[in-house]
């Protein structure tokens, strides 16, 4: 397990609003995620999911509200600082560079930490989370298969040793036994060094397995906001919601 | 692309496009008799070489703007053009000068064919890169074939006087006017006319999206090629109308710098607008002109005077695009459509000018 | 079989400097995804700067290095400055803003410098080295092969093997991705192109004395490391060394065998056939986009 020098990051979204021309893609959306907690973000395609974790990462700057991290307000940072304040973030598609080796991937998550030495240790904690990643080190990240590129992206996030972990839909494209291999090491992060999940999911049944609480989406508002075994029983909602 | 609905006020004869241009034509004519009539003979010098650049410019606008290849080489298309004017009026009995234009027409669409074949697949900057190429490495074949091509001296070329029906005094300058602004003319009314047929409307079809076009029946390829040539023809036409109005054929007179030119006058105008063509070409011969008269009034030097057009049209080309990527056209097409009350109004009986339809995706700034 | 020896190696340092610009242009392509339709011109350029030192008393290598510098900061403004706002739009944009550029510094050294040519100072000797009847190269023509050999070498270690290489890589292969990993991303590719412009710069300095400095004299070298660029794959640094020596090697037959005159027309035939064949370049590991 990596260390973690100090516990997760809270995480409050306090009314946020992003829209991209005429669309708004976020109505004031309002979440709060204690420390050392996951919380599942489900809701269908196009319900807003995609956009709040590019307006929580800074790739899009919201209309109006606020993105505390510990209290600190993130909200409109560019991606680049806001990653300093210990957020990162696991992309849709992996998003890991193909044209790089495994061991360039992983070395680029930590770079913009100062502390040399503790760059390479979180490299390796992350080849010993991750023993299929240690026995591909000099390969190239294209060669990967969905799984390995999974474990790729989210190792790369952990070498930042970030407070905050936002993940875009892991289990896409992945096998369920993969999924719940993931989805159970996110459960254990947590659990064992306090890091702080947002985690953004279409699969809601493996996201609200682990999740501490559970969040629902549609056209860019919370519908719902609960316990995870309560959402998970409410028919109505399941059904209209989360596909299941 | 732009499903214009006829206008209500249209009738009769009036409905059909072709007649449209017609008149329009015959009125730029009367005006522009009118014009060359009542200035000196320096401007309707001036005046006949706006006529082969409007040819030109407009041809360039056509490929780049409405079928979106970019060809660096249009300078040198000319050349092939003034060239075969030159070699065809050497003879001791030229042909008369109208088949003398067309077949520079002729050659330099043969020619344009072949360039066109063979860079039909090529995209964006390796087409640009290509064309460049031609237009870098065409004078050369003067030097290497300098027996018949007159080497750096290049070919004079020997235009008869006007006829003598116009009277003895009539001034040179004119006629050679009224002979490149009948190109000029000839090939606007039949741009415009292949720009809103079938043809045009494939044109931009490919421009726009390439595989949806070739789903659509279009065979993208041979669309690619026809373009090319039509503004080759244009090029060729252009090249033989210079040679006549400046007596020679020369290399120097056909450098990289031309072809650059050439589409900085059409990016400037608007690309895909002929009347941005005209506006070019004006550009085109008056930038030069300013720049000597400011050259000569401040003692500039040579130095100064022959570069300057260049330096304003290299800074205007960035600033253009930077600021403005419509070119004035775009900027005077906005500006009528705010005056005239947004977007229901109707645009101006012009199908040429179609929007450039790229989708600017909303990007965080770095 | 003597001349034909001589023909090719006279070939190789030419090619070196094709070679050179070639990598300038595949370093700013695979940053920002532009065809730097300028760098022949922007070398042209700082070479007279170069020049302009000799003319104040200054020694070939402080020019040298003056040209080199000047590169530098004239790739890090054009694409900060000029290129950035355009990065992201329609293609044809940025090409008529570098084709701009390229007017404007063509125009503003004639305006400047003149249009004369003038004859450029080489820190060797340019006679050649002869074995028996083959005619080799001339130690100027050495030092060529040599200073970009070993500005190809310290552009690959710094990019394969530093931070800030990997920073830069990772800008050019997913500048989304890469922000979000706290990579300055547009730093990294304003910074790529300052290196690039460093290499042509040092292709300008290696060719004036053999085409004289006037401020046409990179059109042809624009031309020919364009067609090696587009040759070895636009992607493809290895491609562009190798795209540059051999059209070096290939022109060197045709103007020897054929004529100087037709050396550009030659690339140009080149280029459209291996387009034709491989539209995508000889060496680019990117799948071709069949339409």
């Amino acid at each position: 397990m990596p260390e973690q020098p100090t516990n997760g990051a809270s995480l409050q979204v306090q009314d946020l609003v992003t829209s991209y021309g005429a669309v708004t893609a976020l109505d004031g959306v309002s979440i709060d995620v204690p420390a050392g907690s996951i919380t599942a973000v489900l809701g269908a395609n196009g319900a807003g999911k995609s956009s709040l974790l590019r307006t929580l990462s800074g790739l899009v700057k919201p209309k109006a509200g606020r993105i505390l991290v510990d209290g600190k307000d993130v909200a409109g940072l560019r991606p680049e600082d806001v990653v300093q304040h210990g957020m990162s973030q696991v992309p849709e598609g992996r998003g890991v560079i193909a044209e790089l080796t495994v061991d360039e991937n992983l070395r680029l998550g930590g770079l913009w930490r100062k502390d040399k030495d503790d760059r390479s240790k979180a490299v390796e904690e992350a080849y010993a989370l991750f023993p299929p990643l240690d026995q591909r080190r000099k390969r190239l990240a294209m060669t990967l298969s969905g799984g390995e590129r999974q474990m790729l992206a989210l190792g790369r996030a952990l070498v930042a040793r970030p407070r905050i972990l936002l993940l875009d839909e892991p289990s896409l494209g992945l096998a369920p036994r993969i999924t719940s291999q993931i989805m159970g090491l996110v459960r254990r992060l947590c659990d064992e060094t306090g890091l702080t999940v947002l985690l953004v999911e279409q699969n809601a049944r493996s996201a609200l397995s682990v999740a501490d609480h559970g969040v629902v989406l549609n056209l860019g508002r919370v519908v719902a906001s609960d316990d995870p075994a309560k959402l998970a029983a409410d028919d109505n909602l399941r059904h209209a919601y989360l596909g299941f | 692309m732009s499903a214009l609905p006829v206008p209500l006020t249209r009738r009769g004869p009036l409905r059909y496009t072709l007649v449209r241009h017609l008149m329009y034509a015959l009125l730029a004519a009367v005006l522009l008799l009118v014009l060359t009539s009542s200035v000196s003979a320096y401007r309707d010098f001036q005046i006949a070489n706006v006529g082969y650049y409007v040819v030109a410019v407009a041809g360039l606008t056509v490929l780049t703007g409405l079928n979106g290849q970019i060809s660096l080489g249009h300078g040198a298309l000319m050349m092939v053009g003034a060239y075969t004017a030159a070699l065809l009026l050497e003879r001791d009995n030229p042909l008369p000068t109208t088949v003398v234009m067309v077949l520079c027409v002729v050659v330099t669409a043969v020619v344009g064919a072949l360039v066109g074949a063979a860079a039909a697949r090529l995209r964006g900057p390796y087409l640009a890169g290509a064309t460049l190429a031609f237009a870098v490495g065409l004078p050369g074949l003067t030097s290497h074939y300098a027996g018949t091509l007159g080497g750096d001296n290049g070919l004079t070329v020997l235009t008869g006087p006007p006829p003598a029906s116009l009277g003895v005094d009539f001034a040179p300058e004119r006629w050679q006017a009224w002979i490149t602004l009948s190109g000029a003319l000839i090939t606007l009314v039949l741009l415009a006319n292949l720009a809103s047929s079938r043809v045009g409307r494939s044109f931009r079809a490919v421009r726009d999206d390439e595989v949806s076009a070739e789903l659509a029946g279009i065979h993208v390829a041979r669309t690619q090629v026809l373009a090319f040539v039509v503004s080759a023809a244009c090029a060729g036409l252009a090249g033989g109308l210079l040679a006549l109005v400046s007596g020679q054929a020369t290399p120097g007179a056909f450098t990289v710098a031309l072809s650059l030119a050439l589409l900085a006058g059409a990016v400037l105008g608007g690309l895909g607008s002929l009347a941005g063509a005209v506006y070019g070409a004006i550009a085109l011969v008056a930038l030069p002109a300013l720049s000597s008269n400011a050259s000569d009034r401040f003692d500039f030097g040579t130095d100064v005077k022959s570069n300057l057009p260049l330096l304003v049209y290299g800074a205007l080309l960035v600033i253009v695009m930077l600021a403005a990527p419509q070119g004035l056209q775009g900027g005077v097409r906005r500006l009528l459509g705010l005056v005239r009350g947004g977007p229901s109004a109707p645009v101006r009986n012009d199908p040429v000018t179609d929007a450039v339809p790229e989708v600017s995706v909303t990007t965080p700034e770095r | 079989m003597a001349r034909f020896l001589s023909v090719t190696i006279s070939g190789l340092s030419g090619g070196m400097i094709y070679a050179a610009v070639a990598l300038s242009l595949v370093l700013i392509w695979r940053a920002t995804r532009v065809v730097n339709f300028a760098q022949g011109a922007m070398a042209m350029f700082t070479t007279y700067l170069a020049y302009t030192v000799f003319e104040h008393g200054g020694s070939y290598w402080l020019g040298f290095v003056v040209a080199l510098l000047s590169g530098l900061l004239l790739g890090a403004f054009v694409e900060r400055v000029l290129v950035r706002p355009v990065e992201t739009g329609p293609p044809l944009n940025a090409v008529v803003v570098t084709l701009g550029v390229f007017i404007f510094l063509q125009a503003l050294a004639g305006l400047l410098f003149g249009g004369r040519f003038r004859s450029f100072p080489t820190p060797f000797s340019n006679k050649n080295y002869n074995f028996g009847n083959v005619s080799t190269l001339s130690p100027f023509e050495i030092f060529v092969i040599v200073a970009v050999a070993v500005v190809a070498v310290l552009l690959y270690v710094l990019f394969q093997y530093t931070d800030v290489g990997l920073r830069m890589r990772a800008a050019a292969f997913q500048g989304e991705v890469a922000r979000m990993l706290g990579v300055r991303v547009g730093q990294m590719l304003t910074l790529g192109w300052a290196l690039a412009a460093v290499a042509g710069s040092l292709a300008g300095v290696l060719v004036a004395p053999s085409v004289f400095l006037h401020p046409n004299n990179m059109d042809g070298v624009f031309v020919f490391g364009f067609t090696a660029a587009v040759i070895g794959g636009l992607d493809s640094p290895v491609g562009a060394i190798v795209g540059g020596l051999g059209l070096g090697v290939l022109l060197s037959y045709v103007a020897s065998y054929f004529g100087g005159d037709l050396q550009t027309m030659s690339a140009l035939v080149v280029l459209v056939l291996v387009l034709m064949v491989r539209p995508n370049g000889l060496f680019s590991t990117t799948a071709t986009r069949r339409v």
